[in-house]
């Protein structure tokens, strides 16, 4: 609705509008984007790829009516894995819990588990892959093993592109980082490893359902 | 570039001092624009070169020897790729919308630069890999623009071993750059604008350069997913786009995957692009032609309602490129009813844009003459893309030089007229200095009657019923003489256009040194960016204070005003509240506006 309103608004008649600070909030005093900036970013990336994996998912579904298609057992080892990344969005949550109640050292170390648990995800995609050669499940040999390299491949990608950040974020909380930046920090990785769970649990949901 | 002004307001920049930081890694909004733009022509002028060679072919066949088979696709597929990616989609959005948005809704930069400066650079290796496949074994891949497979990945097909691995390595590169680029625009508009600066008291330029960005960052994945398959497909042999295959009588590895596949995705991002290439000139043009008209532009409020809408609706209508490819009547019907429902957003702009000259105080400025040459080209274009959107003309239609003829005015020829338009419009701010009026009017009448010498007779030889993608005609029984006199004919025209280009990039540095002095507001303009305190402005924009918004972008010729404009940053005066009624014919029902609800204040959020 307020979309709605916003676009029927009728500029050239041009009353003076109220607004307040909100039009400064983009960047903060020391030129750099704020928070709420930061957090508008992060959303509209996880919209593109959000589509991006949706689109695998549809050409998935579409390239399985096809010809040549054989189904795939999934390694038992993807169970584990998704238990990881749930322990690792949990520990995120619990880390942004904790530094917005102000007990920034604990954050910390709940902050650092939580990426930890994604780098253990990562090493259990790993063997998932391993397996899934040795046992001759090739790319080449049925599009349905394609496929799950290419989506488990392109989403440990993205979830690496999280470890990077993250890997920042502890160094700066390391350093001499104000609370409020480390908070920050936090709470935008929290939102990116529980965006990485989402996707993982949906890609997880669509290969063992076929 | 910025060098001239920059030195009086030491004081106020705190930018980067040194060479390298204010040029080349540079954060500056500003410089990455120009950087981004200089790249873009760079790598369209090779497109431009290709052109000609091909046709250098038709017109005149065999005088070219190295133009063989081969290189004559290979040239059609870099052509092709080169101008609507690397050209068209790069200069509107990394250019002109890195240099525009920021300045346009009053903020310091973007909010992320070094993301932006990334972008840059990102674009600059996909480039890069893009041009290298010109020196590789092979060649560059000659599979036509669109990549097709299975014929795209096959022996047979040039450049199949090198060429088309390097060609879809960029476009993902490609893909990145622009992702990266496209969500500092996004947020920047969404948070960034200066005070009083509401969304819809945005130029429409910043309507349609967002516009075309959100549509970006939702068609581009699409094009990311197809790429990485097809690479997948050429490099390690799955199938996901390529079935069964006898070859020389051997069958070959692949079986089971579907081309059509690839078509669907191919278009679900193809025609989504060609929106992205037009939205942001549909934004400048309306904004071109409101300034150099003095002239309020006609239905504001429709014409970003339009935006929006064709951007919605160029996500339903991709099958009509697949008409001939054999789909279910079912879904033809439905694909060519869409694609003709988008033809009444798009004549509403169109009249909309009319309607802003009608009784305008037309000027007959460069920028003008390329405003207006663009509608005349869109309206042309999209005229013959109504007979194409419908099946039943399509099929015969399809592959004759008819759809060469109406995709190049529509969106070769129509955006490349904004994107002139633009540069002589905003050459002034960015070098402080004028381009050349005369060079500018040779430029403008060439390109403007060469590129309907071009594309005119293509018409008619699409209608006689001459083959696209051929290499040449001289023994195809069916093509009469006067198909042969016409393509000479269009070759010479062609050569004409490419030539004028090269004094168009003369007077870009021509200009630089030598243009006339233009001040800080040559066109007399009332958006934001052309109230700079410096020409060209410098790093951070704004100096010491941030420019605060209380109008609209389009107080032209405003009654009782002592100027014919009144910037954004203007503040109201006394006659203006009076006259509010008077100007306004239909009384808002919620009563005079000072009674009116001001917007949710938390506006900036939407």
């Amino acid at each position: 609705m307020r979309f709605f309103k916003i676009i029927t608004a009728r500029p050239w008649l041009g009353e003076e509008t109220a607004y307040s600070a909100e039009f400064d909030a983009a960047l903060g005093a020391d030129g750099l984007a704020t928070l709420k900036t930061k957090r508008m970013g992060l959303f509209i990336f996880i919209g593109v790829a959000t589509a991006l994996f949706g689109l695998f998912a549809v050409a998935y579904y579409m390239r399985m009516m096809m010809g040549g298609w054989h189904m795939l057992m999934e390694p038992l080892i993807l169970w584990p894995n998704t238990l990881i990344l749930m322990v690792g969005g949990g520990l995120m949550q619990w880390a942004s819990w904790l530094s917005k109640q102000g007990n920034v050292p604990r954050a910390k170390q709940a902050f650092f588990a939580g990426g930890i648990a994604g780098l253990l995800f990562l090493g259990g995609q790993l063997l998932a892959w391993q397996e899934l050669i040795e046992l001759g499940c090739y790319a080449e040999v049925n599009p349905a093993n394609a496929f799950f390299y290419v989506i488990t491949g392109l989403h440990g990608l993205h979830l690496m592109g999280g470890l990077f950040v993250w890997g920042n974020a502890l160094f700066k909380t390391m350093g001499d980082a104000s609370p409020a930046a480390i908070t920050a920090s936090i709470e935008l990785c929290d939102y990116y490893w529980h965006f990485m769970l989402a996707v993982w649990i949906a890609i997880f949901a669509l290969l063992v359902v076929t | 570039m910025t060098e001239d002004n920059a030195t009086d307001t030491e004081a106020e920049d705190h930018g980067p001092t040194t060479f390298l930081t204010k040029y080349v890694w540079s954060q500056d909004h500003k410089v990455i624009a120009i950087q981004y733009g200089l790249t873009a022509i760079a790598i369209g002028l090779v497109a431009l070169v290709l052109s000609w060679l091909m046709r250098m072919q038709l017109g005149f066949p065999g005088a070219l020897e190295f133009v063989d088979q081969e290189a004559y696709y290979q040239y059609a597929t870099m052509h092709g790729m080169i101008m609507v990616i690397y050209l068209l989609t790069a200069i509107f959005l990394g250019g002109f919308g890195n240099y525009l948005i920021p300045l346009m809704v009053g903020a310091r930069d973007m909010v992320f630069p070094y993301l932006n400066m990334l972008s840059y650079w990102v674009y600059l290796i996909a480039v890069l890999v893009l041009v290298s496949s010109f020196f590789v074994p092979g060649g560059p891949t000659g599979a036509g623009w669109t990549l097709y497979p299975p014929q795209s990945i096959l022996e047979g097909t040039p450049g199949y071993d090198w060429g088309i691995i390097l060609m879809l390595t960029s476009l993902v590169i490609f893909i990145i750059a622009f992702t990266m680029g496209g969500l500092n625009y996004v947020t920047t508009i969404l948070q960034a604008r200066a005070r009083g600066m509401t969304l819809m008291r945005m130029p429409l330029t910043v309507w349609g350069i967002f516009v075309a960005t959100f549509m970006g960052l939702l068609a581009f994945p699409v094009l990311f997913v197809s790429g990485v398959m097809l690479l997948l497909d050429r490099v390690i042999g799955t199938s996901f786009f390529v079935p069964e295959i006898i070859s020389m009588g051997e069958p070959l590895a692949y079986g089971g995957g579907s081309p059509l596949l690839f078509q669907h995705l191919f278009w679900f991002f193809g025609h989504p692009e060609v929106y992205i290439v037009a939205l942001p000139a549909f934004g400048i043009v309306s904004d071109l032609l409101s300034i150099h008209a003095r002239k309020n532009i006609f239905g504001y409020r429709m014409m970003v309602w339009a935006l929006i809408g064709i951007g919605a609706l160029s996500f339903i209508v991709w099958a009509h490129h697949m008409y001939v490819s054999g789909m279910d009547p079912a879904f033809g019907f439905f694909f060519a009813v869409t694609t003709l429902i988008i033809a009444v957003p798009t004549a509403i702009k169109v009249y909309n844009w009319v309607l802003t000259l009608w009784r305008g105080d037309i000027h007959l400025t460069i920028p003008m003459l390329f405003s207006i040459s663009f509608v005349l080209t869109f309206v042309f274009g999209g005229l013959t893309g109504l007979f194409l959107g419908n099946v039943v003309v399509d099929v015969p239609l399809s592959d004759t030089y008819f759809v060469v003829a109406h995709f190049h005015m529509v969106m070769g020829v129509a955006p490349i007229m904004v994107v002139f338009g633009a540069i002589y419009h905003w050459y002034p701010k960015m070098t402080g200095r004028m381009l050349n009026g005369p060079m500018g009017q040779i430029h403008f009448w060439v390109t403007f009657l060469g590129t309907y010498a071009i594309y005119f007779p293509m018409h008619y030889l699409g209608f006689v019923g001459v083959p696209r993608r051929y290499y040449g005609y001289e023994d195809i029984e069916f093509i009469p003489q006067s198909v042969h006199d016409l393509n000479a004919a269009i070759t010479v025209a062609a050569l004409f256009v490419g030539v004028v280009q090269l004094l168009f990039l003369y007077n870009l540095v021509w200009s630089l040194k030598r243009g006339e002095l233009a001040g800080g507001n040559p066109w007399r303009a009332t958006s934001l960016e052309w109230q700079t305190p410096n020409t060209p402005p410098v790093h951070g924009n704004w100096g010491k204070n941030m420019p605060q918004v209380h109008r609209w972008a389009y107080d032209f010729s405003v009654p009782g005003a002592d100027k014919d404009f009144m910037p954004q940053n203007m503040p109201r005066q006394s006659f203006e509240a009076a006259d509010v009624h008077k100007l306004d014919p239909d009384p808002p029902t919620a009563g005079p506006p000072s009674d009116d609800p001001a917007l949710p204040p938390r506006e900036g959020e939407a």
